[in-house]
């Protein structure tokens, strides 16, 4: 058996029947690292020696009966934007190298208050900033499908050690697409939730109207339980909504029978790679087959989301990214004389081409004499976007799309930055609405790359879409016929 | 032309440090003072992955200012981003109000030149967060950043430019000051830049349109601002005497030369770029909320005012005079209250304190002795343990070591003669040694009493009962 | 709209970005380029529309005003450049 196969759920099983132990786990998930990653460069940190004292640790914990959590010993990889206390928080940024945060973020001391074990902080793109890990100061990741392509972006550190089963799950954090997109590219589950389901407090910021964290899992239970950790209103985070406790792995019913599924034609159009469309057919047909009801609607938002987020994610981002000024922590430039002089040079040593090209548009769409014809319109298209998904789910559970238009591509095979931004056109519309959203693996294409399908579901109804998800896992099991091959 | 041609139009932007516990969006403390980055959390340093958390008292402060100065309390509003960058501001934004600040459309009243009545228009009341503080580094010729004020609550109030002088826009700030003394937002030490005021003044010849402004920021004394406001309104009536034009710019005000001095480069051109912070939700007010604030508003100055002068019998001038400062009118109780007399304790606030205060150039805030002190230095007077002569020097004492007066005249053994054996041994004596004073008297000249006793009381130093004496002298020189 | 090459170092000097003279021909392209695209929103039928203000519906959600020290003043310094007597130290600034 190796245990770096298993699922979460299935981890506790053989936890609970003493099949394996938690020291166990942590040695053969450091084994992994150490064979694995050296082809998928997924870490910017690993805390596997670490992993190895702690679980002992927690072994004692529990076996005092101090610790009672079924998730005790359960081993996490963290996206390194989380802060994390005493262990480098970078950012994939030259800026934040070596920067050691003086707190633990919310979700970060809800994993150690259940006993869960940081196996290392996952690779990203610069801030969060990108859709192939590519803007990664620190590294290039590779896809654990074809290490000669992305893993998706921003969250494609997490994504990909997830597929090559160096940590059993992951945490990511999703602000136009960057949970869900490189899981569709790794052939793994991402779930961004409503915003405003999980804290951000010591999320570092990109577009903080639109970030949320959300976990990056092998199969679909696995997903519910760890959205179960994470969801919850936290008093740092005013954003966050005080909502009555849900039970997310009881919504799995294994049933789509009489729900509605709504597939908007317009994400099926041009632009839409055939292979993906196809196998998205396919998922259509499965659900119809399992009793759900499908309907073609009309959702012709695409185009305004993606052009509304990038103007509202970069103004955000402009002013969020303020902060590195080389003064009290980050990159401080050894050239220069004044104040003026370690403002510039730090930030533009530190920070690298895409970020700073975001910062520029944000400040520009922000400036005097441009607000009301970006800004505020952008804000505008924002809640024409949240009204028209309304529209939708008046009469539908959920809306099924294509998570990217292609599966993962080659490395430096993009032109130009808006060619990478159009990689987000099936996912900033649920940003932008705030609602949450799943991929899932639906089968590969012709090379065996992933393909994703997206489930979204109306405000809060992450119920609804984990049990359509899960619904079609058990019907198809992706895991069980396709597996990454590390092809180089 | 001559200067009274022009009229001077002055607006203020009034900078207070609301006196909550802890800051606006952390729970660190804000006492002034305090070792550098001491009253800080990843927060306040606007370390990556921090997020504000609005302080509901800051809130409620703003509004009951906003009710205290006649206010329209916003039901709905929102904070925002201001973005520039400065090493004292750590988020590179401030996080302030833009375009729905909790109040607005309010007015102060004061006098204005002539002495009537004058209606100062407050365009609005935004709350926002202080930046820290750049303190001189003496050893390396760096500057040093303490961020222990970063973030500390402030309300900003604007006014309308209805202000026509130096005097009027002193006695406007004065009078802000005192309400939000009175309501108990702000402790307003200008001295400890807990106020503070950017000053706006342009020029323009009667009868035409307002001219351009120049501002002078973060002005914290009355002097400063009152000289400043002199120096610019002059020095901009002659550049448009001499056929140039004035500039909109910031200036800053140097006390010790007494000019104003542009401040920032051309390269520097600000553009804040508002935009609400995503950071933080709405505030929506609830008429509930807003009326129970205003019906526990504290008694205001106009109210106190009528009090003295009805139940105190203070004349409108005193009682003007007093309640003018929260903290005189508060000293004022407080030693009613010890020593029962109101008459008095007024007396000594509006003569011997004032003066004081004036000589040494301290605001009311500033007395050191407590209204108990100043209490029981009146009783000692009304049971006769020290002359009023005495009083004075244990007022002087108290200012320097506040102290119990008692202790205070125990120990300079102060305590006045009353004994009427010691008191004759006095006036035998000083009568002796003065023979033309007796003849003075005894040819009608009242003056020589005067200086009998004065001599007398120099002998004593100050410590024989003035009445008991002025008697004895008189039935000596009668016989 | 069109961009300037004056207007983007406006821009980057706002944002305190230094741009090297190779850098800026690059980023004027895609900055054009994106914001072209970004003017789609103004196709968008927004007419009697309200902007979204706010990440979500919430409102008044305060804390109230305890003091809670932050213990760890070392890790707050930990990761300044330079520091002197507790502070940040940079270079002098003219006031």
């Amino acid at each position: 058996m190796d245990i770096t196969e298993l699922t979460v759920h299935e981890l506790q099983d053989k936890l609970k029947n003493k099949e394996i132990t938690i020291s166990e786990i942590t040695k053969a998930y450091s084994d992994r690292i150490k064979e694995k990653e050296s082809d998928v460069d997924a870490f910017v940190t690993i805390l596997a020696d670490e992993a190895i004292v702690k679980s002992r640790k927690i072994e004692e914990k529990i076996n005092n009966g101090e610790l009672k959590s079924s998730f005790a010993g359960i081993p996490i990889g963290i996206k390194d934007n989380m802060c994390t206390k005493g262990i480098k928080t970078t950012c994939g940024s030259k800026m934040l190298e070596n920067f050691i945060a003086p707190y633990d973020a919310t979700i970060v001391e809800r994993l150690n208050k259940e006993g869960m074990i940081n196996l290392g902080k996952l690779n990203m793109d610069e801030f969060a900033m990108g859709s192939s890990t590519e803007n990664s100061a620190i590294k290039k990741t590779k896809n654990p499908w074809n290490l000669n392509t992305v893993p998706g972006g921003s969250s494609g550190g997490s994504a990909a050690a997830v597929a090559a089963n160096l940590v059993p799950w992951a945490l990511g954090s999703d602000t136009g697409g960057s949970i869900r997109q490189p899981s569709s590219f790794c052939g793994v589950v991402g779930l961004k939730p409503t915003y405003g389901l999980v804290s951000r407090y010591g999320l570092v910021a990109y577009a903080s109207s639109l970030d949320q964290i959300g976990p990056i899992t092998k199969d679909v239970r696995d997903c519910a339980m760890l959205l179960n950790v994470l969801a919850g209103r936290d008093e740092k985070d005013t954003t966050s909504i005080d909502r009555p406790k849900v039970d997310y792995v009881e919504a799995l019913k294994n049933d789509v029978k009489g729900l509605k599924i709504a597939v908007p034609k317009e994400f099926f159009g041009e632009g839409i790679n055939k292979e993906v469309k196809a196998k998205l057919e396919e998922a259509i047909a499965k659900y119809k087959e399992l009793g759900a009801e499908v309907e073609e609607v009309s959702l012709d938002i695409a185009e305004h989301a993606l052009a509304a987020y990038y103007i509202i994610a970069c103004a955000e981002a402009s002013s969020n990214l303020g902060r590195f000024d080389g003064i009290r922590y980050g990159h401080r430039s050894e050239k220069g004389e004044t104040l003026r002089d370690i403002y510039f040079n730090s930030r533009s040593e530190g920070f690298g081409p895409e970020v700073k090209r975001r910062i520029i548009l944000g400040t520009y769409v922000l400036s005097s004499g441009y607000y009301d014809a970006y800004y505020k319109k952008a804000q505008k298209v924002r809640t024409l976007i949240a009204n028209k998904f309304e529209e939708v789910f008046k009469n539908h559970d959920v809306i099924l799309t294509p998570t990217s238009p292609t599966t993962a591509f080659e490395f430096n095979s993009k032109s130009s930055p808006l060619e990478m931004y159009l990689a987000d056109i099936c996912t900033v519309s649920v940003n932008v609405a705030g609602l949450p959203g799943i991929s899932i693996p639906c089968g590969v294409d012709g090379k065996g790359m992933p393909i994703g399908m997206q489930l979204i579901g109306n405000k809060f109804q992450e119920e609804t879409i984990l049990n359509v998800a899960y619904t079609y896992e058990q019907a198809t099991n992706f895991r069980a016929n396709y597996k990454p091959e590390f092809k180089k | 032309m001559a200067r009274s041609d022009y009229e001077v139009v002055i607006g203020l932007e009034v900078h207070a440090e609301l006196s909550t516990k802890t800051k606006i969006f952390c729970s660190c403390p804000t006492d002034f003072g305090g070792e550098p980055n001491t009253h800080c959390c990843p927060i306040c340093m606007a370390m990556p992955g921090t997020l504000p958390v609005l302080n509901e008292r800051v809130v409620e402060y703003a509004v009951k200012a906003g009710l205290a100065t006649n206010c329209e309390i916003s039901r709905d509003s929102k904070n925002d981003r201001k973005n520039y960058f400065y090493p004292d501001l750590p988020k590179s934004y401030q996080i302030s109000q833009f375009d729905k600040p909790l109040c607005e459309h309010g007015y102060v009243e004061i006098e204005d030149d002539e002495g009537n009545l004058k209606k100062v228009r407050l365009l609005r009341i935004h709350i926002e967060e202080d930046a820290g503080k750049l303190n001189h580094d003496e050893f390396g010729g760096g500057s040093l950043v303490d961020l222990n004020r970063a973030g500390v609550p402030l309300i900003e109030s604007v006014s309308e430019p209805d202000l026509r002088s130096a005097g009027e826009a002193e006695r406007y700030l004065r009078k802000l000051k005192s309400i939000f003394e009175y309501i108990e937002v702000s402790d307003c030490k200008m001295q400890e830049g807990s106020l503070r005021a950017d000053v706006n003044v342009s020029v323009h010849k009667k009868g035409e349109p307002f001219g351009t402004r120049t501002e002078m920021k973060n002005m914290n004394s009355f002097r400063s601002i009152v000289r400043a406001i002199e120096y610019e309104s002059n020095r901009q009536i002659d550049v448009l005497e001499e056929g140039g034009i004035i500039e909109q710019e910031s200036l800053r005000w140097d006390d010790v030369s007494g000019r104003t001095f542009s401040m920032r480069s051309k390269e520097d051109a600000q553009d804040y770029r508002y935009f609400p912070d995503p950071d933080l939700v709405a505030i929506r007010l609830s008429e509930e909320y807003i009326q129970n604030i205003k019906d526990n508003l504290p008694e205001l100055p106009e109210s106190r005012k009528e009090r003295y002068m009805s139940e105190y019998k203070l004349s409108e001038k005193d009682a003007n005079l007093i309640t003018a400062s929260k903290y005189l009118s508060d000293l004022f109780e407080g030693t009613k209250n010890v020593c029962g007399n109101a008459k008095l304790s007024a007396n000594w606030i509006l003569s011997d304190i004032s003066r004081i205060l004036n000589e040494k150039e301290m605001e009311p805030d500033q007395i050191p002795f407590t209204a108990v002190q100043l209490g029981k230095m009146i009783q000692l007077i009304e049971n006769g343990t020290i002359s009023s002569a005495i009083g004075k020097k244990v007022l002087t004492e108290l200012f320097e070591n506040p102290i119990d007066p008692e202790g205070i005249v125990k120990a300079k053994g102060w305590i006045q003669i009353s004994d009427e054996g010691a008191i004759k041994a006095v006036v035998m004596q000083v009568l002796e040694a003065n023979p033309q004073s007796i003849a003075d008297y005894k040819a009608g000249k009242d003056k020589a009493l005067g200086f009998l006793v004065g001599q007398a009381m120099k002998a004593t130093k100050g410590q024989a009962n003035p009445q008991m004496l002025n008697k004895m002298f008189i039935d000596e020189l009668r016989k | 709209m069109q961009v300037s090459r004056e207007q983007l170092l406006h821009i980057a000097n706002l944002s305190r970005l230094n741009l090297k003279d190779d850098e800026i021909d690059n980023y004027l392209e895609n900055l054009q380029e994106i914001l072209t695209f970004a003017e789609k929103v103004n196709n968008a039928p927004t007419d009697g529309v309200d902007e979204t203000i706010g990440a979500n519906d919430n409102y008044n959600v305060f804390r109230k005003d305890e003091v809670i020290p932050f213990e760890d003043k070392e890790a707050l310094l930990q990761n300044a450049y330079s520091q002197e007597r507790g502070m940040f130290k940079i270079p002098k600034v003219i006031q």
